[in-house]
C-alpha cells in the first residue's frame, strides 16, 4: 500500500477496511518469542501473499525444464538423448530432470504452495462468513473523501430520506444497515465468494490429479485385421498400472478388428493427406457377451466396461509363407512399423522352427521394407510415395543362424539381434536381397528354403486405458472458471447515504461510494441512486435559484464508531497483522 | 470432386490476394499513424512537460471547486404547472490514490489539427485493412472447409485479425485507444509478413487428429486470449515507459527531448496500467477455459487429460505467470512496475508457446505444422 493510500484508508476508518479478505502483508520483524514465536512467524510468512507469489513464480520456472528435456514418458526420445549427451545425462538423472513432474523438488514447490493456499483460504473463509453476518460498516465522518461523492439540500425530513435511501439500495440488492439517519449499503460479496471458490477448486484439481495418477492403467496392443484382443494382462504388448489399479482389476471385455478403413486425398494440393482413419470392430463385454459392431477413430474412443480404447496408429502387415530346407512351411503375418506418412515401413520377419539343409535347427530371419506404393531413388533407396496399396512391394534381405530367442533376454519383435546371424549372400559376395510384388517368391541360395509374399493385411494399434478422477477434475475446472469470473468481473462496493438537518433546518443529503478497486462505475451508480432518491427528497428549488452555496453540513458525521460486527472482523485482521 | 477442388483452390488464392491487400492497406494506416505522431510532435500547442504538473494541480483544484459547487449543480427544472424534470445530480469523483493525479496525454496528434486528421485517416485505413484481412481469413476457411486455424500460418493470420478487431471494437465503444494504433499496425504487418513468408502452408486438409469440434472451441479461445493478452502487453510496455517519464517529470527533471515529446502524448501511467489490467483480467478466465477445453480434447483424443506435453506445459506456465501477475497487483510492494514486468514475462511465455514450442520442441502437438 502506498503511503497516500494508507492514510486515505485510515481517514475512512472502518468504512474503508475489509472490502476483501485478502491478507494484509506485514514485513514482520523477527519474532520475539522462542520456538512457538518462530513457528508462528514462519506460518505467517508462508501464508502471506508475497510468499504465495514467489511460490507461484517458482512453480512456473520449475515446469520449464520438463518441456525442454525428454521425459520418462517418452522412452524412445529419452534413450536417444542419453546416448547423445553422455556427460550431462547422469547429472540430469540424479536431480530428476528426466521426470520433472514427479520429482521431489517439483512436488516441494506445489505442496508448499497448496499449504500456503490452505493457510490462506481457511481464515479468509471465516472472515468472509463474519462479513456476511455483520452489517456493512457505518459511513465515515467525511464522505467528501470518498472516490465518488454527491450532495444536495432538500425539504424532506432526514428520516424520510433515510427510508427512501434504504429502499433504493435494497431495490438494487445492496445489503443495508441504518444507523440514525444514515444508511450503509454494500454489494458484490460474490466477488469474494468467487475468489474463494476459485482457490478451493484448485484443491479439487490437485486431488483429482492425485487420484488419476494413483488409479490409472494404460496398456498398448497391436491387432492385425481379422485378429482380436481380450483384456487380460498376457495379451498386452505393454502395460503400466497405477498404485490402486493393477492387472487384477482389468475388466473383462474384448474386441476383434474386422478391418481398418483409411481414406486419403488423391488429388489437389493436399494429395496424400489423411482424411479418415477408422477401425471397424466387433466388441463384447463380460466373459461371454454377444459381439456388437463398433468403430474407433482418432477423436472417438470406444468405451467398454469403464475402460476406454483409443486408436493410436496403424500400418501394414505383409503375409508371408516360409519354407525351410526340409520343406516345412509356416505362414506368418508380420506387422511392419511405418516411419512416414506415405507408410514406408521397415520390419523384420523371424522363423524360429526351421531346419537347415543338414536337418539341424537353423533359424531364418528377414529384414527389409514394405512400401504400399513403391518408388526407388538413389539416395533414399526404396520408399513409398502414397499410403494406400497402389504398388505394394516387399523388399527383404535374408539371414540365418541363431535369433537369440532362447538366451532369455527380452526380445524386441521389431528388431533383429545380429550377433549370431549370418546374411545370405549372392555368388559375388553381395548381400542376398529381393524386391517382391504380391505372389512373388524369394528362393534362398543353396536350397536353404524360400519365402513367398502372399498378401498384405492392415493392422491398428490401440491404447486401452483406465482413468479415475476425470469427473473431479472437470467439476473443479468448471468451478475454477466460474469462481474466477466472479472474482474478476464483480465489483465489491459500498454506498453511504446520510441525511442531516443543517442549522437552517434544511436537510442536507450526502452520498458517497467506495469500490474495491479503481472503477468509474461507482460514480455512475451513485448518480443512479441519487436520481432514484429525488422524488422522495427533491432538491430545494431556491437553492438552484439563488445559486449560493448551501451552509456546510456542520457536524454531519456522527461519531465514527465502527459497527459491532465489523469491530470483531477487524480484530481478526489485527491478529493476522 | 475435381470441381470442388478447383473452387477450393480458387478460394485459397483469393484469400492470399486479400491478405496481401490487407497488408498494403495496413502499411498505409501505419504511415498515416506515423504522420499523426510527427505532426502531433510539431504541434504549436505542445505543452512543455513541466506543465503537466501544473496541469495536474489545476485539475485537483478544479475538482475541489467542483465539490464545493456540487450542491448547487443539482438542477430541478420546474416547468409551468407542477411537472418536475429531474436531472442527475452531479457526482464528484476523486482520482484514486495510486494515480499521481497526472492527466492523460492529449494523444498522438497532440491536439494538432493536421495530426488529428491523419489519425482519423489511419483509423479508416485500419478499418478497411481489417475488412480485407477478415475476408481473407474467411476465404481461407471456405477453401479448407474447416476452422481457419489448423497450422501456424492460419493461426497467425487469424490472430492478427482478432487483435485488430478487438482494437476497432474498443474504438467503436468510444474507448480512447487510438494511441495503440501505431504499435498495432506495426506488429500486424510483422505478423502477416512472417506468416506469408516463413509460415506459409498451402491450403491443406487436417490430419485426422484435428478432426474435432474441440478444434473450434479450444483454438479459437487460444487465439482470442492471445490477441487480447497482446493488446495488454503493448499497454504494459507503454506503461513502463510512461511511468519512467512521469517519475522524471515529478522529480523536476528535464524531459523535453523527442522521447519526452512522445511520452507526453501517451495516456497517463495510471490509465495505461488500468487498460493493461482490464485486458488481462478480462481474458484470464478465457485462457483458463482454453486450457481446460484442451484438456477435455486431450482426454477424448489421447486418453489422458493432462500429459505434460510441451504445449500443455507451456500453456500451464503461461497461466501460472498470469496468476502471478494478478496476485502481484493485489500484493503490497508488488503493484505497478513489478507487476508490469510479470505481465510481460507472462506474455513472453505465451509467445514462446505459440512460436517456440512449435519450432524448437517436438511433442504431440507438433503436427500443427510449422
Ligand atoms: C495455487 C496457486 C494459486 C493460484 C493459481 C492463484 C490464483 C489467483 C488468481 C488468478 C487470482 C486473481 C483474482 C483477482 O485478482 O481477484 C487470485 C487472487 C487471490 N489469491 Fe490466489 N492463487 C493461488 C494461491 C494463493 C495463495 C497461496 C494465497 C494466499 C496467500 C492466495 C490468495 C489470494 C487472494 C487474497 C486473492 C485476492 C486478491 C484480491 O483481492 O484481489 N492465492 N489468486
Amino acid at each position: 500500500m502506498s503511503i497516500t493510500e494508507k492514510t486515505e484508508r485510515e481517514d475512512l476508518g472502518a468504512a474503508g477496511a475489509q472490502l476483501s479478505t485478502a491478507p494484509v502483508d506485514t514485513f514482520a520483524e523477527a519474532p520475539a518469542l522462542g520456538l512457538l514465536g518462530w513457528l508462528r512467524w514462519m506460518w505467517r510468512q508462508l501464508t502471506s501473499m508475497r510468499v504465495a507469489l514467489i511460490l507461484l513464480f517458482l512453480l512456473s520456472l520449475a515446469a520449464i525444464p520438463g518441456s525442454l528435456i525428454p521425459q520418462h514418458s517418452d522412452q524412445l526420445k529419452l534413450e536417444a538423448f542419453k546416448a547423445k549427451h553422455t556427460t550431462v545425462s547422469p547429472i540430469y538423472e540424479k536431480v530428476g530432470l528426466f521426470h520433472v513432474y514427479s520429482s521431489p523438488w517439483f512436488a516441494a514447490i506445489y505442496i508448499l504452495l497448496f499449504v500456503s493456499l490452505a493457510g490462506c483460504i481457511v481464515p479468509r473463509s471465516w472472515q468472509f462468513v463474519g462479513q456476511l453476518r455483520s452489517r456493512p460498516p457505518r459511513a465515515p465522518r467525511n464522505l467528501t473523501r470518498l472516490p465518488a461523492y454527491s450532495t444536495w439540500r432538500t425539504d424532506a425530513s432526514p428520516e424520510e430520506v433515510t427510508e427512501a435511501a434504504r429502499k433504493a439500495l435494497r431495490g438494487r440488492r445492496f445489503r443495508t444497515s441504518v444507523t440514525d439517519t444514515s444508511v450503509a449499503g454494500e454489494k458484490g460479496y460474490l466477488r469474494e465468494f468467487g475468489n474463494l471458490v476459485f482457490h478451493v477448486s484448485l484443491f479439487g484439481l490437485l486431488i483429482a490429479f492425485a487420484l488419476t495418477s494413483l488409479e490409472k492403467a494404460e496398456g498398448g496392443k497391436l491387432v492385425v485385421e481379422g485378429d482380436g484382443f481380450v483384456n487380460n494382462l498376457t495379451q498386452y504388448d505393454d502395460f503400466s498400472g497405477g498404485t490402486l489399479y493393477g492387472a487384477d482389476d482389468l475388466q473383462p471385455f474384448g474386441f476383434d478388428l474386422d478391418n481398418f478403413e483409411q481414406k486419403y486425398a488423391t488429388s489437389g494440393p493436399e494429395k496424400g493427406t489423411a482424411l479418415k482413419f477408422q477401425a471397424n470392430i466387433h466388441y463384447y463385454s463380460g466373459t461371454d457377451g454377444k459381439p456388437v459392431k463398433g468403430k474407433i477413430s482418432i477423436n472417438h474412443p470406444l468405451s467398454i466396461g469403464g475402460e476406454k480404447v483409443y486408436l493410436i496408429s496403424h500400418g501394414y502387415a505383409p503375409v508371408v509363407s516360409i519354407k525351410d530346407a526340409k520343406g516345412n512351411v509356416v505362414r506368418e503375418i508380420v506387422p511392419f512399423l511405418p516411419t512416414d506418412t506415405a507408410m514406408t515401413s521397415p520390419g523384420v520377419i523371424k522363423a524360429t522352427d526351421t531346419l537347415g539343409t543338414d536337418g539341424k535347427p537353423d533359424q531364418l530371419a528377414f529384414r527389409g521394407i514394405f512400401t504400399p506404393t513403391v518408388a526407388l531413388n538413389a539416395t533414399r533407396g526404396w520408399y513409398s510415395t502414397f499410403p494406400t496399396l497402389q504398388k505394394p512391394m516387399l523388399i527383404l534381405n535374408a539371414l540365418h543362424g541363431d535369433l537369440g530367442i532362447d538366451s532369455g533376454a527380452q526380445q524386441n519383435v521389431y528388431q533383429l539381434d545380429d550377433t549370431h546371424l549370418k546374411a545370405f549372400t549372392n555368388s559375388d559376395g553381395s548381400p542376398f536381397a529381393k524386391a517382391m510384388q504380391i505372389g512373388d517368391t524369394m528362393v534362398l541360395p543353396n536350397g536353404a528354403g524360400s519365402l513367398t509374399f502372399e498378401g498384405v493385411k492392415t493392422w491398428a494399434s490401440f491404447s486401452i486405458t483406465h482413468q479415475a478422477g476425470n469427473e473431479g477434475a472437470l467439476i473443479s475446472g468448471v468451478g475454477a472458471i466460474l469462481g474466477l469470473a466472479g472474482s474478476l468481473f464483480i465489483q465489491r462496493r459500498r454506498i453511504w447515504v446520510r441525511a442531516v438537518r443543517a442549522e437552517d433546518g434544511v436537510t442536507v443529503v450526502e452520498m458517497g461510494g467506495l469500490g474495491r478497486s479503481e472503477s468509474a462505475r461507482i460514480a455512475d451508480e451513485i448518480g443512479d441512486v441519487a436520481l432514484q432518491l429525488l422524488p422522495d427528497a427533491p432538491v430545494r428549488p431556491e437553492d438552484e435559484a439563488d445559486g449560493e452555496a448551501p451552509p456546510p453540513a456542520a457536524d454531519a458525521g456522527a461519531e465514527n464508531e465502527p459497527a459491532a460486527g465489523t469491530t470483531a472482523v477487524n480484530d481478526d485482521e489485527g491478529a493476522r497483522a | 470432386m475435381n470441381i470442388a477442388a478447383a473452387v477450393n483452390e480458387n478460394f485459397a488464392n483469393n484469400s492470399n490476394y486479400l491478405i496481401r491487400s490487407a497488408m498494403f492497406v495496413y502499411a498505409l494506416a501505419f504511415l498515416a499513424h506515423l504522420a499523426e505522431w510527427v505532426f502531433g510532435g510539431r504541434s504549436k500547442i505542445a505543452v512543455q512537460s513541466a506543465a503537466l504538473i501544473e496541469e495536474a494541480q489545476a485539475k485537483e483544484a478544479e475538482a475541489e471547486a467542483a465539490k464545493q459547487k456540487a450542491a448547487r449543480q443539482v438542477t430541478v427544472k420546474t416547468a409551468a404547472g407542477s411537472t418536475v424534470t429531474l436531472e442527475r445530480p452531479a457526482v464528484v469523483t476523486r482520482a484514486s490514490a495510486s494515480d499521481r493525479g497526472i492527466a492523460d496525454g492529449p494523444g498522438a496528434a497532440g491536439g494538432d489539427e493536421k495530426g488529428d486528421r491523419y489519425g482519423r485517416i489511419a483509423v479508416s485505413f485500419t478499418v478497411l485493412a481489417w475488412l480485407l484481412h477478415a475476408s481473407g481469413v474467411a476465404f481461407r476457411a471456405a477453401s479448407v472447409q474447416r476452422a481457419p486455424w489448423g497450422n501456424m500460418y492460419e493461426f497467425s493470420t487469424t490472430f492478427g485479425a482478432v487483435a485488430v478487431g478487438t482494437y476497432l471494437l474498443l474504438l467503436a465503444l468510444k474507448k480512447d485507444v487510438r494511441w495503440i494504433g501505431l504499435f498495432l499496425t506495426t506488429t500486424v504487418l510483422l505478423d502477416l509478413g512472417l506468416a506469408l513468408s516463413v509460415l506459409y502452408t498451402s491450403s491443406e486438409q487436417l490430419v485426422p487428429a484435428l478432426h474435432s469440434y474441440w478444434l473450434w472451441i479450444h483454438v479459437s479461445c487460444a487465439i482470442i486470449s492471445g490477441a487480447i493478452f497482446y493488446l495488454a502487453a503493448v499497454g504494459t510496455m507503454l506503461f513502463l515507459f510512461r511511468d519512467h517519464y512521469e517519475v522524471a517529470v515529478t522529480a523536476g527533471k528535464a524531459t523535453d527531448g523527442r522521447w519526452g515529446d512522445i511520452m507526453r502524448r501517451l495516456p497517463s501511467a495510471a490509465s495505461l496500467d488500468k487498460f493493461a489490467y482490464r485486458m488481462n483480467a478480462l481474458v484470464f478466465p478465457l485462457w483458463t477455459f482454453t486450457i481446460i477445453a484442451g484438456a477435455i480434447w486431450a482426454q477424448a483424443a489421447w486418453g489422458r487429460y493432462w500429459g505434460w506435453d510441451p504445449k500443455e506445459t507451456w500453456a500451464f506456465i503461461t497461466w501460472v505467470a498470469y496468476a502471478c501477475y494478478l496476485h502481484a497487483r493485489a500484493t503490497a510492494g508488488w503493484k505497478g512496475r513489478k507487476a508490469a514486468y510479470l505481465a510481460l514475462v507472462a506474455f513472453g511465455c505465451f509467445l514462446f508457446n505459440y512460436y517456440g514450442v512449435n519450432i524448437f520442441v517436438s511433442g504431440k502437438h507438433s503436427y500443427a505444422g510449422v
